[in-house]
């Protein structure tokens, strides 16, 4: 019945319901929505780094010296090769989304196991990023880096004869500029509490999918949507690593 | 049920295919990100290697949005509808920035060297 009248009223009545313009549903839509507000306002911030950056009236921190910490190597051997351990958590971010997009495939075979299996590595994934970043964090607060102590002995007598080790939000021992360590907290913090959040929903989803609510409902889109969170995180990433660690 | 069973093989067949695809984008990220590394040991620091890293992470940003967030494959309307207002985005990046360089040259200084 309802197709009929489509066919009969023809072009002019668009705008009478029932039809999907965007062939996406209402949830995957707003979902889209969503992560466009969130770009903006990691785009903001990465901005403003670049702002603060260009503007800093002192040297500004040189990545490779300050993010050379890596579990075990450092600790045991001393050693302390630069970005790699960044370097290891992106390769993990980028791991898990691609388990992540198996694990949509999966559902449009309606295949629950395959599902399941691969819910599962994305939320191991997560879950070793965030811990990562932990270690990161530690490292970055407690400071002491041997490259920075070489930094001490050699030159900017003007400020480092405080000897102020470590990093605070109004002090930090890698650069003058105070907001270098504000702007790695609110930065990477900011893009840690989405990933933390992802975890939890892709739990979420995750036991879902082992109750059979999809399988019940018939299509597993809640795990595309939660598919298009996961994969926003990994894309902010990329931006953070390259503006923060890289350039 | 002849038919059920053509339906299935088609959608495993076309499963492959998206399974395929996703390891392939999973390399091209891996290498990207490999090259960049190998980029920022070896080449010195400066406009030229800022302007690599950027094109190079526009390029995995393209691959993950495209493909594993399957933007490319939606409707013509709906990708316009997402792309377009992030000419809001390059507003705000030349606008800082200008704004930025007001401050100690920076801006001059970036362009210099």
């Amino acid at each position: 019945m309802a197709n009929t009248a489509t066919v009969s009223t023809g072009a002019s009545n668009a705008w009478a319901g029932g039809k999907k313009p965007f062939k996406a549903s209402y949830g995957k839509l707003m979902m889209w929505f969503f992560l466009m507000s969130d770009a903006f306002t990691f785009s903001s911030l990465l901005v403003v780094y670049g702002l603060i950056r260009f503007s800093s009236s002192v040297p500004w921190a040189d990545p490779e010296k300050v993010f050379t910490h890596f579990p075990i190597i450092t600790e045991t051997f001393h050693l302390h090769p630069p970005l790699a351990f960044v370097g290891l958590m992106t390769f993990i971010l980028i791991a898990s989304s691609v388990t992540m997009v198996l694990a949509v495939e999966a559902g449009h075979r309606m295949d629950r196991k395959a599902v399941e299996k691969y819910m599962l590595w994305t939320i191991l994934g997560g879950l070793a990023f965030v811990s990562c970043q932990a270690y990161e964090w530690y490292n970055f607060i407690v400071g002491g880096h041997p490259s920075m102590r070489e930094f001490w002995d050699g030159g900017l007598e003007q400020w480092v004869t405080g000897m102020y080790q470590g990093a605070s939000l109004t002090v930090n021992e890698y650069c003058e500029n105070p907001d270098f360590a504000n702007l790695f907290f609110f930065i990477t913090g900011f893009h840690g509490s989405h990933v933390f959040s992802g975890v939890v929903i892709n739990f979420i989803i995750y036991l879902n999918v082992r109750k059979g609510t999809y399988d019940k409902r018939g299509h597993y889109e809640m795990v595309e949507k939660v598919g298009l969170y996961w994969h926003f995180v990994d894309l902010v990433w990329v931006f953070v690593f390259t503006f923060f660690y890289l350039v | 049920m002849a038919q059920d069973l053509t339906l299935n093989h088609d959608a495993e067949l076309a499963g492959a295919k998206q399974r395929r695809t996703i390891w392939i984008v999973f390399g091209i990220l891996f290498l990207i990100t490999a090259v960049e590394f190998v980029i920022a040991f070896t080449v010195d620091r400066g406009n030229t290697r800022n302007i690599i890293f950027i094109v190079m992470t526009l390029v995995k940003a393209f691959y993950i949005v495209g493909e594993f967030m399957h933007l490319k494959h939606e409707v013509k309307s709906l990708v316009y509808t997402i792309i377009l207002p992030l000419v809001f985005v390059c507003w705000l990046i030349l606008a800082l920035l200008v704004e930025g360089s007001w401050y100690n040259g920076g801006w001059m200084r970036f362009l210099l060297g």
